[in-house]
């Protein structure tokens, strides 16, 4: 029998998983890191900060969030179990808020003044934008223009509570070019900025101060399922863009070696045709925003345009820890087209009455191939990252309909 | 020593600051590129900075991503600017040329690649923007093995614990940033400029360079009083910007007129 080795060490002081993440940033930003990961240090192992954040997530948040099965979708997929668990019942819509909370207190030890965000599908920028007013902070969210046209709704939403939307327009004009912005903005204002980067991605300590605030999603669904069905699940299978809802429902169960863990990332139009956003799948280590972790760039190590129908996935990078567990081979890392995305978006809508968002339906997507391999008598726990409303009028144009 | 630390040390013997122009490789295009580094020299210019293009120029203002931008249309990567200082070195074996990036470039290429291929081409040094002393010195070890120079930044908001760590890693000259921003942003306070150069002798002997903000002959005649070196670098590429779709030599001209002036400010500061 092989030692059992020990996922919980990462990452080591200067923000490795492996030879991923590290602190590839401007000069001018050092500071601010260093500054956030001393903080960072301090704070994590405070009873006074956890039991603020447990308060704001019980109290503003609405956690936990439930863990449900979904007896229906079990019994059209024929075999395990389908357990989800349900972070789109989350203020806000997704499991976003989660981390936004925790970077908002952090934001407030630091004493700055304005927050910074980035978003794709406007989730993170939408929890950003709430938590920034719920604080009377000033908020910017960049935005890549081309999810700022398919994500009406979600800058709306910002607009309202209070935020300026900054339209991105270089580069692909999507989430990367949107954290490019951001970047340059903190880069400008970082006297009175914090930035609350909205995945485990970026310079060290962010991988790791997101995944923290994320890993109350793990911790929940180990009691909840032990609760409801006396068992650990069998597999978990949550969708990969930066890897935040990942990381947070896998982080907890990395030392139960019973659990397959699945991450499912963008394949687009097909692996095969390159127009995808599955880095995991198909790129190479590189380094950008910050971190050394698997890309999608060209020979010349120019990152690529990436495709999906789904704009929080549509990113070039990923979490750095997710990069570590695929070259530990601790997770796997496979991908789901548009199509059957677009499919299991409508199936479980039709079968369970909950409309997922288009990023959570490719967990979906590969969960329904799962589930008859595994058989019956296992259970699977999908993050049910988000709530699919953003989503509805991407859904319509499908059909042929204009809302 | 290296040329680029030969070429340093001359003028510093000459009582004379080092003027250093940047322009991005493949902007507009590669020949026009190798022209104007040809124009730089006869009008001044001491050391070049060549850009190297990237997709996702995080710490660039829209000058220069517009430049980056102008390249990649052409497709020109790493490789097409190690080619370009190679044609550069047939004519001019005598002006140290910095190869200025980010690192992904280098990391596709891998790093003994890219090493043996800047010493053949003739590359003096390289600065990686999105390189910090944490994470840079299995790339610094082997440039320097090849006497290849390495040029760090160093910014308002460094500490000077930092800036020695920083310094520590440094060979031919280290590039102050004069503004907390990015690339072409416009205020340059000398006099802050003055105190920080002061403060960051204590770090170090190196030659120091003060970029950002230099638009000017009288900027670049006021930080040579306070500094070693003055790059430039948005106010020429917005030339190249406006005069693209001109003739080559429209272009080079522009931007030659405008570094002799700040060669001839700088001599008469």
């Amino acid at each position: 029998m092989t030692e059992q080795r020990d996922y919980h060490q990462g990452p080591d002081l200067r923000g490795h998983f492996g030879i991923h993440g590290g602190r590839f940033a401007s000069e001018t930003l050092m500071n601010a890191l260093e500054e956030l990961s001393d903080i960072y240090g301090r704070l994590k192992d405070d009873p006074q900060f956890q039991a603020e954040f447990d308060h704001d997530l019980a109290h503003y948040v609405g956690r936990p969030s439930p863990l449900y099965l979904a007896e229906r979708l079990t019994e059209k997929w024929g075999g395990a179990e389908v357990w989800l668990k349900r972070e789109d019942l989350n203020h806000t819509g997704a499991h976003k808020i989660n981390n936004t909370i925790g970077q908002a207190l952090l934001a407030k030890h630091v004493g700055k003044r304005r927050v910074i965000a980035e978003t794709g599908a406007g989730q993170h920028g939408v929890a950003s934008a709430t938590v920034a007013a719920r604080l009377g902070l000033e908020c910017v969210v960049y935005m890549g223009a081309e999810d700022v046209e398919r994500q009406k709704l979600n800058v709306y939403r910002m607009k309202l509570l209070g935020a300026e939307v900054v339209p991105v327009t270089s580069g692909t004009r999507t989430l990367k070019d949107a954290m490019n912005e951001a970047m340059r903005d903190w880069v400008t204002n970082v006297d009175d900025t914090y930035y609350i980067i909205g995945t485990v991605a970026g310079p060290h300590p962010y991988p790791m101060l997101v995944r923290d605030f994320q890993s109350i999603i793990g911790r929940e669904t180990r009691r909840q399922l032990q609760a409801q069905a006396g068992a650990l699940p069998d597999a978990l299978v949550a969708c990969v863009g930066g890897g935040s809802n990942a990381i947070g429902l896998f982080y907890e169960f990395l030392n139960d070696p019973s659990v397959a863990i699945y991450g499912v990332e963008a394949g687009g139009l097909g692996v095969e045709t390159g127009q995808h956003a599955a880095p995991l799948t198909a790129g190479r280590p590189g380094i950008l925003h910050g971190n050394r972790t698997y890309l999608m760039a060209d020979d010349n190590g120019q990152i690529l345009g990436t495709h999906s129908v789904s704009a929080g996935l549509d990113y070039p990078g990923v979490g750095p820890e997710h990069s570590w567990l695929k070259d530990e081979g601790r997770a796997n890392y496979v991908s789901v087209t548009d199509d059957e995305a677009m499919a299991a978006f409508r199936e479980l809508t039709r079968i369970e009455g909950i409309m997922p968002a288009l990023e959570t339906a490719h967990a979906l997507a590969y969960a329904k191939k799962l589930a008859p391999q595994m058989g019956v008598g296992k259970r699977i726990v999908v993050n049910l990252s988000g709530r699919g409303d953003k989503d509805v009028h991407t859904v319509a144009r499908m059909d042929g309909m204009d809302i | 020593m290296s040329r680029l630390q030969n070429t340093l040390a001359e003028l510093k013997a000459a009582g004379r600051a080092a003027l250093i122009p940047y322009i991005t490789a493949g902007d507009p295009d590669i020949d026009t590129t190798l022209d104007l580094m040809h124009e730089l020299v006869a009008a001044g210019a001491d050391v070049i900075e060549l850009g190297v293009p990237f997709s996702d120029p995080m710490a660039d203002g829209p000058t220069i991503q517009l430049a980056y931008e102008r390249a990649l249309k052409h497709g020109v990567g790493l490789r097409d600017v190690l080619a370009l200082v190679a044609r550069f070195r047939a004519r001019d074996n005598r002006t140290p040329v910095v190869l200025m990036g980010y690192m992904n470039p280098i990391e596709y290429m891998g790093y003994e690649t890219f090493v043996n291929a800047s010493v053949e081409a003739g590359i003096d040094g390289v600065l990686v923007v999105d390189l910090p002393p944490e994470e840079c010195e299995t790339l610094t070890g082997m440039l320097h093995e090849r006497e290849l120079d390495t040029i760090f930044l160093l910014t308002p908001t460094t500490s000077d614990e930092r800036a020695r760590a920083i310094c520590a890693h440094s060979s031919g000259y280290v590039y102050y940033v004069s503004i907390k921003g990015v690339t072409g942003a416009n205020t340059l306070d000398v006099d802050n400029v003055k105190h920080h150069v002061e403060r960051l002798r204590q770090a170090t002997e190196l030659p120091i360079a003060v970029g950002f903000g230099i638009k000017t002959a009288a900027d670049a005649a006021a930080v040579s009083r306070v500094a070693d070196g003055v790059i430039v670098g948005s106010a020429l590429v917005n030339i190249i910007a406006q005069a693209a779709d001109r003739p080559a030599v429209e272009i080079t001209s522009q931007v030659s007129a405008l570094l002799s002036d700040m060669r001839n400010g700088m001599d008469a500061a």
